[in-house]
């Protein structure tokens, strides 16, 4: 990786860490886990089920606002606070900033994530005193919530290099949610007829198909995930957020500082 | 080969909610700024100082025009490694400390790690922030931030410092401070650009000022050929408490002391003054040039815009 990227990948992760709210966000995320082995112990027979349902829903959901939260504030706050002004005028070229601002995100949601996940494997060992081979499914649960992470973080990086932090968060959240129901979507579009199915089928298609990326249940019903949509999903993940990432830079390289 | 040169650099910025309109930022810029040279770059708040130092450092893109920083193109992303700049009211990350900061920017700009961590040291020696280390910049003052953005604008050693109101926010001692550092930055042989409304660090500093106000150049040289090219003013001293109606009536601001008038008047009117002293047979002491000062010429400048801008209106 260009050392340049890795500079600010690595500032980035330092401002995430030393953010107090990000603490709080952790604390939060623990104070769930505790919940959910509350919830599992008034559930009898489906302590795991519970733990493992609502400890991943927790870690996905906690990582999405934090990744929107800072994910939106990462161009636009550098450029309100003028920041960004003394690292342009150095040997740095603006899809540097744009890249290195994106891995600094990436890699603190993946800490946290590890971190929250830490939180669920104790909840899980709490409530059922030994791990199963099954279990190791749910580390396939956490990857593909690291990877709608990606998508999720390239996305408020594309908002945030045009338009205000509050504008940027509702587009990402709605992004967010709309994308959770992207099958729905499809399978509207197909009963649909005439334009409202073409429109229909380029809004399914356009948006971020995140519920291809929810096997949680699935997960927590011991089912296992094929090796196909680990596959499919990673790669859906990585060139989505790598188009996100290139129109945050190409609308950044033509943006005026004021 | 000139260290600073711009080309017809011109902003254009389209303003307005709905209807969008174009207003001129900068008209048309052309300058050259020598190796070595304090270069002052002058003008009052909105003349489009600000603008062009963005424009030179690639933060706002031109509506046309180019220019060249030590004979290369200014948008070469290289070039900057050899470019210091310290932003107007600079303000940086402030979870950061001061060596934080340093070193982040050192890495940026591709200081040597084996001598990152004594430059940073020299470089705070330098602008006067000793006992800082493990201080977050949340907790810095105006002037130590102000003092911290001096530092990272030389810390990699450039051979040109853009500078943006750097005595902003700082006392008296402060001030004399920077404008040492400046002094010594030339000595080195580096250039330095820097714009300001204050006009006597200007005068104090300066080899060369452009004058810029509502975003056109309005003059270039050095202070002595500006002030100079002013209409002069004459100090007449003679001995005596009279003061002739016919000196008043030349526009003299006259000045009575125990045993002397001290009048100035305009450099044109010098003949008629003496003259009219010859006529009252009054004895006279002392004929001096009055020295035009900067801001005299800048005040100037600026009624002589504001009249064409309302005449041609």
């Amino acid at each position: 990786m260009n050392a340049r990227v890795g500079y600010i990948a690595a500032n980035t992760f330092r401002e995430a860490v030393r953010d107090r709210v990000l603490y709080n966000l952790i604390a939060f995320a623990v104070l769930l886990s505790g919940a959910a082995i509350f919830v599992g112990q008034i559930s009898i027979e489906i302590e795991k089920l519970v733990v493992i349902n609502l400890g991943l829903t927790a870690v996905s959901l906690f990582g999405v606002v934090i990744a929107i939260f800072i994910g939106i504030g990462l161009v636009s706050k550098e450029i309100e606070k003028r920041t960004l002004y003394t690292v342009l005028s150095r040997p740095v070229r603006r899809w540097e900033f744009i890249v290195g601002k994106f891995f600094g995100l990436s890699g603190t949601l993946v800490v946290n994530t590890f971190c929250m996940a830490v939180g669920v494997f104790a909840a899980l060992l709490y409530v059922s005193h030994k791990f199963m081979p099954a279990d190791a499914l749910i580390l396939v649960a956490l990857y593909f919530i690291v990877l709608q992470f990606l998508i999720i973080c390239a996305l408020a990086l594309l908002f945030s290099s045009f338009s205000s932090p509050l504008l940027a968060a509702v587009f990402s959240f709605s992004l967010f949610v709309i994308g959770s129901f992207a099958e729905d979507l499809r399978g509207f579009a197909g009963m649909a007829h005439g334009i409202t199915r073409w429109l229909a089928t380029a809004a399914a298609y356009l948006v971020p198909n995140f519920s291809a990326f929810n096997v949680i249940s699935s997960v927590a019903h011991e089912h296992a995930v094929a090796g196909q949509l680990v596959l499919h999903n990673t790669l859906y993940a990585l060139l989505y957020a790598a188009a996100a990432l290139s129109g945050a830079v190409l609308i950044f390289e033509h943006r005026d500082l004021k | 080969m000139a260290a600073i040169e711009i080309l017809g650099l011109e902003k254009t910025y389209m303003v307005g909610f709905w209807r969008k309109r174009p207003k001129r930022a900068l008209h048309p810029l052309q300058l050259k700024v020598e190796e070595g040279e304090i270069f002052g770059f002058l003008g009052p708040n909105g003349a489009g100082k600000t603008t062009t130092l963005k424009l030179l450092m690639g933060l706002v893109f031109p509506t046309s025009g180019s220019a060249r920083i030590l004979g290369r193109e200014w948008t070469d992303p290289d070039i900057k490694a050899q470019i210091g700049f310290l932003p107007e009211q600079p303000y940086f990350y402030d979870y950061l400390t001061a060596h934080e900061l340093l070193n982040y920017y050192g890495q940026l700009s591709g200081v040597p790690a084996k001598n990152r961590k004594q430059r940073i040291e020299e470089v705070l020696q330098l602008v006067g922030l000793t006992d800082v280390k493990g201080v977050q910049l949340r907790k810095f003052s105006k002037g130590m931030m102000q003092r911290a953005g001096i530092a990272q604008a030389i810390l990699h050693d450039p051979k040109v410092v853009f500078l943006d109101e750097p005595m902003s926010g700082l006392d008296p001692m402060g001030r004399r401070e920077v404008r040492d550092l400046m002094e010594q930055l030339k000595r080195e042989g580096k250039t330095v650009f820097f714009s300001t409304h204050i006009l006597s660090d200007a005068e104090a500093l300066c080899d060369r000022v452009a004058i810029i106000y509502k975003g056109e150049l309005r003059g270039v040289g050095a202070v002595a050929d500006l002030t100079s090219s002013v209409q002069g003013r004459i100090e007449i001293v003679w001995q005596g408490t009279q003061v002739p109606a016919s000196i008043k009536a030349l526009g003299a601001e006259c000045h009575v002391t125990a045993d002397t008038v001290r009048a100035v008047i305009s450099e044109t009117r010098q003949d008629a003054a003496i003259d009219a002293l010859r006529r009252e047979r009054l004895r006279l002491i002392s004929l001096t040039p009055v020295r035009t000062s900067l801001e005299e010429y800048f005040v100037e400048k600026m009624r002589k815009a504001d009249s064409t801008a309302g005449g041609a209106s």
